[in-house]
């Protein structure tokens, strides 16, 4: 029946009334206004810098400008680095998520212990074991495979992404109603058809928003290779500053590094907001 | 007894758990265990108040207090802690004046340990500020409604009745992000604080019982991390009212 041409109130397209906005819950003006003022801080910080660094030597804005290049591609490998650690991180994460449901208890019980142990250690002691404990060099036969230090670094960055990764897998899969699984049985599939056919797509909807939260995280703990003596964003910014020793430069320059992050990782962290709200995994 | 063991395993299987029995690295190791334990304390009640605070402003009804508070939140939670903590310790720490030690010398205004507390705090509070949102947005509006027509005033209507309720339901969320928190303080490491991280570096690499260090090490976290959720749990479960389910 078409609902347009009728004027019984009973068949008009009913309209949802829109949630009442909350404190925090994010206007368009707000984002706006949030950006803006991000900008003007940093622009406030620069000129200060400009205006009290000694006249006969360069600007700070000549300064920073010089570094910026050089800074942005450190944060690039930042971002190559959590690339790699979130493909590994994830391929053994679904491995381990889909072991803590397995019906036999021999794999259920390793891969739970496993989760809960990466998932619970800091992430920057998982680093240095990885960085330290790791050989430089494996020898198969004749093959001689190198670990340099930032393939070590990768590795140590996708334990705690990988048990992440699995509790997302785990808690993806718990989501799905028994229901699923009882008729999926009643029609005859065998376990892993279930799984592969009926559950996991269904899940897979549901781990992307965590999944990306976790990558967010993933690209800001990046930096922490700079602890362990990779050249990233963070160093380049470090080296920048012991090589021009201009104390006033130190809040724009740090605030540049902050910016380059905030300006990669808030889209992630609005998309995941809208991603949740459209599969309507919270509430 | 339990040195005499791991002497004997030092000498016979050269594992060297040197804390364990030799009492220069085992007060080393205690005392970077102290400042962890400290570091962590202190952050967690700070962030507790920083979360507080910041969702009173943001739901005060000033629009610039609402635009302040959703600044520092978006900012501290999409740029890296460690970033973070540099920005404060070279860059702000780098601004303020030093003091008279009182032996002559000069000392920051705020030591290395005081800006990991500082940046922890804000790092762990901007997430508190969201999750005590969500766990005051849970609370029944009718519940809100019943409150102010007996006549409650706003601080009254908070204290009473709102914020026990959503305490109660944001506990879980709560309990992940201080697990968090206590991950997070390994990074004062980076401004050379002398925790945890700090002191077993330190040990491991006059020792050289990196592997051995590291493993002690990963299994006191876990177990930092282990007490902490025991006890929230303890709490969680003492705060629960009979019948109520959020």
């Amino acid at each position: 029946m078409k609902t347009g041409t009728t004027d019984l109130s009973v068949l008009k397209p009913f309209r949802v009334t829109p949630i009442p906005p909350s404190g925090l819950a994010a206007p368009v003006l707000l984002s706006a206004g949030l950006i803006a003022s991000i900008v003007v801080t940093f622009a406030a910080s620069l000129a200060v810098a400009q205006a009290i660094g000694p006249a006969a030597r360069d600007g700070a804005m000549a300064i920073l400008w010089r570094w910026a290049p050089l800074i942005f591609q450190g944060f690039l490998f930042n971002l190559l680095i959590s690339f790699l650690s979130m493909a590994l991180g994830t391929a053994v994460g679904v491995l381990f998520g889909i072991g803590q449901v397995s019906p036999s208890a021999a794999l259920r019980r390793p891969a739970w212990a496993a989760t809960q142990f990466f998932r619970n250690a800091p992430w920057l002691v998982l680093l240095f074991y990885a960085m330290f404990l790791l050989p430089f060099e494996i020898r198969l036969g004749p093959v001689t495979i190198a670990f340099p230090a930032w393939i070590k670094a990768i590795i140590g960055l996708a334990l705690p992404v990988a048990a992440n990764v699995s509790e997302i897998v785990r808690g993806g899969i718990r989501s799905i109603p028994s229901g699923q699984w009882e008729s999926a049985e009643s029609l005859a599939f065998t376990r892993r058809q279930t799984m592969w056919m009926i559950i996991l797509p269904q899940a897979f909807k549901r781990m992307i928003p965590p999944w990306m939260n976790l990558y967010a995280i993933l690209t800001m703990a990046t930096t922490l290779i700079s602890v362990v003596g990779i050249q990233d964003g963070l160093t380049v910014t470090r080296a920048a500053l012991v090589a021009e020793s201009r104390p006033e430069l130190m809040l724009p320059m740090y605030l540049l590094l902050l910016l380059m992050f905030f300006a990669y990782c808030y889209p992630i962290a609005r998309l995941t907001i809208a991603l949740e709200r459209r599969f309507n995994v919270k509430g | 007894m339990i040195a005499a063991f791991f002497e004997r395993l030092n000498d016979t299987q050269g594992l060297n758990f040197s804390i364990f029995y030799d009492a220069f690295d085992r007060s080393r190791f205690l005392t970077g265990l102290w400042t962890t334990t400290y570091i962590c304390i202190v952050s967690i009640l700070a962030s507790l108040a920083i979360g507080l605070l910041g969702v009173w402003v943001a739901g005060s009804g000033s629009r610039l207090g609402r635009l302040l508070v959703r600044i520092y939140v978006q900012f501290f939670r999409n740029t890296p802690p460690l970033v973070q903590l540099s920005f404060f310790y070279f860059a702000v720490g780098g601004l303020l004046p030093t003091v008279s030690d009182g032996f002559g010398g000069q000392s920051p205004l705020v030591s290395g340990t005081g800006w990991a507390i500082i940046a922890f705090s804000l790092f762990a509070g901007a997430f508190n500020v969201e999750i005590f949102r969500a766990g005051i947005e849970a609370v029944p509006e009718t519940m809100v409604e019943a409150a102010e027509s007996l006549g409650y005033t706003r601080f009254q209507l908070w204290r009473q009745i709102v914020l026990p309720l959503a305490f109660r339901i944001c506990l879980p969320a709560l309990n992940n992000n201080l697990v968090n928190l206590v991950k997070t303080t390994t990074l004062a490491y980076a401004i050379g604080v002398p925790e945890l991280l700090y002191a077993a570096s330190q040990i491991w690499s006059e020792m050289f019982n990196v592997r051995e260090m590291m493993n002690v090490l990963l299994v006191t976290y876990v177990l930092l991390v282990a007490v902490l959720v025991w006890v929230m749990h303890r709490w969680e479960k003492a705060m629960r009212i009979p019948g109520y389910m959020p």
